[in-house]
């Protein structure tokens, strides 16, 4: 540690867009030397704040200073002559170019032509920090951690001594997040200060020194992390005290809802994405599916939906073949099957349309007559409101409208009132604050009591080992295991999503 | 016979070749502009206008360029500046071009007194000559050393482009600016700048390729109606036969040049079909090129990324 100087300092910041106030008297400093976790939950403007030190936003106000000079940041420019570098949670990267070329993109440096001695520097950046990296691959044939090594290598590139990361691990199996971590503390002991964005509690415990905590757009607290608890954040993080605990009720059905053969099926440019996979799924279970991003689970809830075409295989429903039924076809067989897609507004929902609209796309043609009647899709949507507390102006309001938890409880309320047999749900909790995550839990536990089979496409391992009564791991499209969540560590699902086997990349 | 056939097919070609380099710089900056028909057809009308006055090829030349420039100014301004959506804008300025052309094109008619010509000198500096040694080679001096200017220009042009493209850094940096704009943005490079820089550039090569219709193709007299007739619509199409290169391209443009001018080779008394039928052949020709390379899956040799999308740093 070379001094105790703060490397940021950021005072009484404050954001807005059009009438939302994003950021309002923010606090906040690292020291050089100095990790600092940034909690809070989804909406409390972390992202936005770190944008303002990455130039991507201006702030409306208040002053920012980097090793104690008031600094205006008026673009990502502004931003990397000041050695600051942002790892953005969606990785900033160009798709057709090398990691060579991303590394290099934009770096201030002498000579009209690129010359070839680039890859040296990179291999000496990557050496004295244990990185690995492929400098003539293409992006785009690269998987998620990959990715995020050259965005790593990217700012040390250009020598940032402040580095901002954020939701760096929300990507990663365990094992990669390890790696991280040791990287980071790297950066630490040379001087670095690091920021971290994330929301997951045990990783701000274990490679923070200090954590500050927004609420609401607002830095409520700063606390050293030696003497704080995942309890203590956590209501500083809501305001009030929350459980943090997810219920796991035990059901006795013995029946067998979903029977999968063999199953192998190609994403819509002809890859094999599942390849050759049998597994079950029985009443009032669920089923967590865990893998690295891309490893097939989109596919398999698409096949499963009907959505895309079988090649292989056959997915049993009370041992009746449902491959090469269309949705609609499905649904007639008596068989209720509900897909909660990831891309909710997308796949999901329409993001225009109000509730009412959105809860008649799936009964409009149960109706008699050329016109829908709209009258039973309102009560449903009121009640639904009412049920679940999703916050809405008016049950008319476009549902793009609603903040992420909202949107999901909509969405999930509108499958559960179908009363499905099987209820398929793909990172139900994504972008969810703490608390609608809970709530979404228990709805889904809730359908579990009933007897329904659920498929849980997860990202939080903690959460899977919590929730799930067996899980599924998926690795390039193929199961690499099924194990009682009772009986595993994180750990070993970490192996088993990178496959200790070890059968090439994964493609993302 | 067949070396009369290519080399015409060279001259025919080099229009697109024009147009096509243009058009690249411009899709590789990430902004689709469907202008080229109307930047060609500005770009005929100055290069004649300043040609017929002045009587010099550096300055026509020059003149068609600095035009191109103007008019991919309207479209950069109105594309990145203000967000405007970039396939409108494009067919809105070929139509521009095209009326701005023939407005004046009408009145130069009108002041000469009939179709305007450009001086026995001025034919003869744009003529074709062989280059001296070069040019005496048999076969391929006629076919390679023996054109007008122009081509050597277009060919040059192209493999320039090629080369900033691949092998600079600028070229580099705005490759990725027509990837991902966000990227690029967060990388530090200038996003606003790079794309109108590039965008005027291109417009001035398309510029020069209706400098080369007007000039050359014309045969030295200003025809209102059919001066680009449809070259730069086959521009475009070229740019996704040529996937992003300029040296391939050339190889594109020649084929489209050859197809252009087949008429005048095939032996009427062997194959006998109506000449619309050539007339309409390199436009079939796109339509196949199009469906073909549309199936093609790879990433490179694709079009940019974030072609045709407008970028706004702060958009949510």
């Amino acid at each position: 540690m070379k001094n105790e100087a703060m490397a940021i300092e950021l005072k009484q910041i404050r954001k807005t867009f059009g009438s939302v106030v994003a950021n309002n008297n923010i606090d906040l400093s690292v020291k050089q030397g100095e990790i600092l976790a940034l909690l809070g939950e989804n909406g409390s403007g972390k992202t936005t704040l770190m944008n303002m030190l990455s130039g991507i936003y201006k702030p409306d106000s208040g002053s920012i200073f980097i090793n104690g000079h008031s600094v205006a940041i008026n673009s990502p420019e502004d931003s990397i002559r000041l050695g600051v570098g942002m790892i953005h949670q969606h990785f900033k990267l160009v798709e057709a170019l090398s990691a060579a070329d991303n590394i290099i993109l934009g770096a201030k440096e002498k000579g009209f032509f690129l010359n070839r001695s680039r890859s040296e520097k990179i291999r000496e950046i990557s050496k004295r920090f244990g990185l690995e990296i492929d400098s003539e691959k293409k992006v785009y044939q690269m998987s998620v951690s990959e990715k995020q090594t050259v965005e790593i290598i990217k700012v040390l590139y250009r020598q940032a001594d402040i580095l901002i990361l954020d939701e760096p691990t929300a990507v990663l199996t365990p094992q990669e997040t390890k790696r991280l971590f040791e990287i980071l503390r790297r950066m630490k002991e040379e001087g670095c200060a690091v920021i971290i964005i994330t929301h997951k509690l045990n990783e701000v415990l274990e490679i923070s020194d200090r954590v500050t905590i927004l609420r609401k757009g607002e830095s409520v607290a700063t606390v050293e992390t030696a003497g704080t608890s995942a309890q203590e954040l956590t209501e500083l993080m809501v305001g009030r005290p929350v459980e943090l605990s997810i219920d796991h009720p035990e059901t006795y059905f013995e029946e067998n809802l979903l029977e999968i053969h063999h199953l192998t099926v190609c994403d819509e440019e002809g890859f094999e994405m599942i390849k050759d996979i049998s597994f079950d799924l029985n009443r009032g279970e669920i089923l967590g599916v865990a893998g690295v991003a891309g490893s097939g689970q989109k596919e398999l809830c698409e096949a499963l939906a009907g959505l895309l075409p079988v090649k292989k295989g056959a997915i049993l429903y009370h041992k009746e073949n449902l491959v090469g039924k269309s949705p609609a076809e499905i649904i007639k067989m008596g068989i209720s099957m509900s897909f909660i897609p990831e891309d909710r507004l997308g796949m999901g929902l329409a993001a225009s349309m109000g509730m009412v609209d959105n809860m008649l796309l799936k009964t409009y043609n149960e109706g008699k007559g050329p016109f829908v009647s709209k009258k039973a899709a309102r009560e449903l949507s009121k009640r639904l409101v009412k049920q679940l507390d999703i916050v809405t102006p008016s049950v008319d309001t476009p549902v793009r409208r609603l903040s992420g938890g909202n949107v999901q409880k909509v969405l999930l309320g509108r499958e559960i009132e179908s009363q499905p047999n099987v209820l398929i749900t793909a990172y139900a909790v994504r972008g969810l604050d703490i608390n609608s995550s809970y709530t979404i839990y228990d709805l889904i536990n809730e359908q579990k009591q009933k007897g329904v089979g659920i498929l849980f496409i997860g990202e939080d391992l903690d959460v899977m080992l919590e929730l799930c009564d067996r899980i599924m791991v998926l690795c390039n499209g193929k199961i690499t295991g099924i194990v009682n969540a009772k009986d595993v560590t994180k750990e070993q699902l970490g192996l088993l999503m990178t496959d200790a086997s070890g059968k090439g990349g994964h493609k993302s | 016979m067949i070396i009369n056939f290519l080399f015409a097919a060279i001259k025919a070609g080099t229009p697109l070749l024009f147009g096509t380099t243009g058009e690249i710089m411009t899709q590789k900056t990430g902004n689709l502009n469907l202008g080229v028909e109307g930047m060609m057809f500005m770009g005929a009308f100055m290069s004649f206008f300043v040609a017929y006055h002045s009587d010099s090829l550096v300055l026509a030349l020059l003149a068609a360029f600095a035009i191109g420039v103007f008019a991919a100014l309207i479209y950069a301004v109105l594309t990145v500046s203000f967000m405007a959506n970039q396939n409108v804008t494009g067919l809105t300025l070929t139509i521009f071009g095209t009326g701005f052309a023939k407005f004046f094109g009408a009145m130069m008619i009108d002041e000469a007194g009939g179709s305007p010509k450009l001086s026995g000198k001025f034919l003869k500096a744009v003529s074709e000559k062989a280059i001296p040694v070069l040019g005496d080679i048999p076969v391929v001096g006629k076919l390679l050393f023996s054109h007008n200017p122009l081509v050597y220009l277009a060919v040059a042009i192209a493999i320039l482009c090629t080369l900033y493209l691949l092998k600079t850094r600028s070229g580099l940096n705005m490759r990725a600016v027509g990837e991902n704009p966000g990227a690029a943005d967060a990388a530090g490079i200038n996003v606003t700048l790079t794309k109108y820089l590039h965008i005027l550039v291109g417009g001035g090569i398309c510029g020069l390729g209706g400098a080369y219709l007007s000039l050359i193709n014309g045969g030295g007299i200003w025809n209102n109606s059919s001066v680009v007739n449809g070259q730069g619509w086959i521009s475009v199409a070229l740019v996704i036969f040529a996937s992003w290169n300029p040296a391939k391209a050339i190889i594109g443009s020649l084929v489209f040049g050859a197809f252009s001018v087949l008429q005048f080779y095939v032996p009427k008394n062997i194959i006998e079909v109506p000449n619309a039928f050539y007339v309409m052949l390199p436009f079939l020709i796109t339509t196949f090129v199009l469906i073909i390379t549309s199936m093609r899956k790879s990433k490179e040799g694709s079009q940019p990324a974030g072609c045709g999308v407008n970028y706004f740093r702060e958009e949510r």
